[in-house]
């Protein structure tokens, strides 16, 4: 099937080009039969490239090593679970699931924009033409998945042990579908600007799309972090690393796009910014992607030294340079009628905050790129570790929080200061008593950042609580309706607005755990022996006994060999049981020996967390296997040609040592507060997001008498 | 081989799929018919920006006064859209009224 699988993709590529080709030709002229055809030609490429992608996950799913890719990325000892995700675990693979995704969306789009604008959508089907061309370029000519060997080995490599990890199955999804989905606004963005349509109209068509990417890549963001502190085994969640930033920055930047756009829907302004923040969005996904694969910074998320880096700077530099020039010859159509008409408005605070949000999204571009920079001026590479990020981040933060919490009591065009002063009173007058309840009852005035942003969090919630609150009131006062009913109805009928609202709740909440767990964490690293204890952080900690699993380690990833301990934690009146180990993966290190090849492999932390809503308890070990060396020298030497189950049982006797006789393992304690409220912020974002991509009924309604009156047009035509 | 075939098979496949339009010969351009769709999603838009400035007054964001002239603008140009659409869907101003 390999050779179906290179077809899929070689045609894929050439109908990507007859789509450019047929909908430029259609817009420029040729009829609105080629427009057509070429639309036809993007739903024939979503075909061929799911297609491809589902003979690549078949040969994952069968270990059929006689694909290069399958090979190198799996084995038969890898589980069924993670056998699925291998595919994009690989270079390969994960450039065939871009273009998948890709082609999907780009047929979603031009879909539902099948009968409307019919002027710009061609333009759009050729850009998004282009980009999947590009990619499949890559794919058929330097990084083919379906490349195979000539003999087929007996076992692959396996799957790296540390992506053996649920968070890990579904973030590399989760971040390409947030990529690939703002491709298709910044596709109709340039569709507006060919065809000098700079109103509202691209923005209506696809501002859902823009949406659905911005939640993706923020899921996937999260699910990073997520895999990140639970299976890295340094504690942390985010460590500013070139691959979590590159994510990052086009959701920033995204994420003012979606603030902005509403000021051009609303007001018809800011149409040059929304553009050129559209624009840049998608060059900052590009660049994300490039980032992974190019190995030009060092990352623990990157794939290996690959030979598609050139490629790819040559195609984000024609995207900007071809996005900077349309832009440039079209600010005559991009200039707005309409004025700013207050600072007191609401698309003032959208314009400050957009700033804010541009200005981190280049504070860390800066410092993401600044090895590259300074190695370019001084010939020696230079880093900015974390302390430079949070010194630079934080302020902006703070800032941002804050403007998530004005934003929604302005009015648009202009806002009285008689009516500020009464829409903040009650705010203001409950974020003064949690600062005062902050002062009084615990330590944050260690960490005046951090009491900031508690306060800003806290002024989000109640200005958001109390939008709820007057909504509803206001409703009821027309309607006479019960108070959940007039809630639930006030937030059916102005969905973008109340879900914009319990976004801004989660991500107040995600900063300010962000803030809580960063300042406030207790953390130490102990070497302890079975039957000592050590306290961290009010929890005392006793080394019950080690442990030692062939094949069953406890997270399913397929570990052959597992060591660990049994830690009993006691916390005033609570305890409770953690069990950490570190999973050993054999190598196929040919000089490494028979016995000593499964001990010295990869290994990776299995972390043990006690989760809570106050605080996290994080437990990780690494083992000391040097008490071991010489049994497996030994064992080696004189067990090298032993059958499988001979060599099984030696291993056996090496781990049960470690068992018995366990040498003092490492550990790493972490106490960290408010840890759960990152994924739980992370989750009312997601929540809120839902709520506002979900089509109003009345969008639901038009949709349905629309189709009727095309079934009725066609009808009578025939008839 | 197997290369040889599927690409084949593919490329006629392809080619049946986007070949459609082509052959169905020149069809009537239903140009009305997209600007009405724009035109009513534009009139949603109004509509939704009308609510949203009337609960903005209601919640005590708006004055009255700053609320009467928004609203004012606001039914104006939703009213231009709505002309637009009575001429295009063939009826007298007012008709669906």
């Amino acid at each position: 099937m390999a050779g179906v699988g290179s077809a899929c993709l070689t045609i894929g590529l050439f109908t990507a080009l007859y789509a450019v080709g047929a909908s430029l030709y259609g817009a420029r002229g040729g009829g609105r039969r080629w427009v057509d055809s070429g639309r036809r030609a993007v739903y024939c490429l979503a075909a061929l490239c799911v297609g491809a992608f589902a003979i690549l996950e078949s040969a994952f799913l069968r270990s059929d090593f006689s694909y290069a890719l399958v090979a190198e990325g799996s084995s038969t000892t890898t589980p069924t679970f993670y056998k699925v995700t291998a595919v994009w675990a690989t270079q390969d693979g994960s450039l065939l699931l871009w273009v998948t995704l890709l082609a999907l969306f780009s047929g979603a789009v031009l879909f539902l924009t099948r009968r409307s604008l019919r002027d710009l959508a061609p333009y759009a089907a050729a850009v998004l033409g282009t980009v999947a061309a590009f990619f499949l370029l890559l794919v058929v000519v330097w990084e083919n998945p379906f490349s195979t060997l000539a003999v087929a080995p007996q076992e692959g490599a396996g799957l790296n042990p540390l992506l053996r990890h649920p968070a890990m199955m579904i973030h590399p999804p989760m971040l390409y579908t947030g990529y690939v989905g703002f491709s298709i606004p910044f596709a109709f963005a340039i569709g507006a600007l060919v065809t000098r349509r700079t109103g509202a109209d691209w923005i209506r068509a696809t501002r859902r799309f823009a949406l659905v990417a911005w939640t993706f890549l923020g899921t996937g963001i999260l699910l990073g972090a997520l895999w990140s502190y639970s299976e890295l085994g340094w504690g942390g969640y985010w460590a500013w690393d070139p691959v979590e930033n590159a994510s990052l920055m086009p959701w920033l930047v995204g994420t003012a796009f979606l603030h902005s756009i509403m000021v051009q829907e609303k007001r018809g302004m800011l149409k040059v910014w929304n553009v050129s923040l559209i624009c840049a969005t998608f060059v900052l996904a590009l660049l994300g992607t490039f980032l992974v694969r190019s190995g030009i910074l060092d990352s623990i998320h990157a794939f290996g030294a690959s030979t598609i880096g050139v490629q790819f700077l040559i195609f984000i530099g024609a995207v900007i340079a071809l996005s900077a020039g349309l832009v440039i010859s079209r600010l005559g159509d991009l200039r707005s009628k309409a004025r700013l008409e207050s600072l007191l408005s609401r698309e003032a605070f959208f314009l400050l905050n957009n700033l804010v949000l541009v200005a981190l999204a280049l504070v860390i571009l800066w410092g993401t790129f600044f090895p590259l920079i300074s190695e370019a001026i001084t010939g020696t590479e230079q880093t900015v570790g974390p302390p430079w990020f949070n010194r630079l981040v934080t302020p902006l933060a703070i800032v941002l929080v804050l403007l998530a919490g004005i934003g929604p009591v302005l009015a648009w065009r202009r806002v009285t200061v008689a009516a500020l002063r009464r829409v903040l009173l009650v705010p203001l007058a409950l974020t003064a008593m949690v600062l005062v309840a902050l002062l009084a009852l615990s330590d944050a005035t260690k960490n005046v950042a951090s009491l900031v942003m508690f306060c800003f969090v806290a002024f989000v919630l109640a200005v958001v609580a109390q939008e709820f609150w007057r909504g509803a009131g206001a409703r009821r006062s027309m309607t006479g309706e019960a108070w959940p009913r007039a809630l639930a109805r006030l937030t059916a009928r102005n969905r973008r607005r109340y879900g914009g609202y319990l976004a801004h709740v989660g991500i107040a909440v995600l900063f300010g755990a962000v803030a809580a767990s960063s300042a406030f964490l207790e953390q130490r690293d102990v070497r302890l022996s079975p039957g000592q204890s050590v306290s961290v952080g009010g929890y005392d900690i006793d080394y019950v006994r080690a442990t030692a699993d062939l094949g069953g380690d406890r997270g399913g990833t397929g570990a052959p060999i597992a060591f660990g301990a049994v830690m009993r934690v006691t916390h005033g009146d609570e305890t409770f049981t953690l069990r950490p180990s570190r999973n050993y993966y054999s190598t196929a290190d040919p000089s490494r020996g028979a016995i000593s090849r499964f001990f010295e492999g990869e290994a990776t932390s299995e972390v043990d967390v006690r989760w809570g809503l106050r605080r996290d308890f994080w437990l990780a070990v690494r083992p000391d296997l040097v008490s071991l060396e010489k049994p497996i020298a030994r064992a080696d030497r004189e067990f090298a040609d032993s059958p499988g189950d001979v060599q099984a049982v030696v291993i056996n006797t090496i781990t049960e040592l470690y068992r018995q006789e366990p040498p003092p393992a490492a550990f790493r304690v972490i106490v960290s507060p408010l840890v759960a409220w990152i994924w739980i912020g992370g989750a009312i974002v997601l929540l809120g997001a839902l709520v506002a991509a979900w089509p109003s009924p009345e969008a639901r309604l038009r949709r349905v008498r629309s189709l009727y009156k095309a079934r009725l047009g066609r009808e009578l035509t025939r008839a | 081989m197997e290369y040889g075939v599927a690409l084949l098979v593919l490329v006629a496949l392809v080619a049946l799929v986007v070949s459609v339009p082509l052959r169905r010969g020149a069809r009537v351009e239903q140009l009305a018919e997209t600007r009405l769709e724009e035109l009513r999603a534009a009139k949603e838009a109004k509509y939704r920006e009308i609510r949203d400035a009337e609960l903005d007054h209601r919640m005590g964001k708006l004055s009255e006064r700053d609320w009467r002239g928004v609203d004012g603008e606001l039914r104006g140009e939703a009213v231009e859209i709505l002309r637009e659409l009575d001429a295009l869907e063939g009826r007298a101003p007012g008709e669906a009224l």
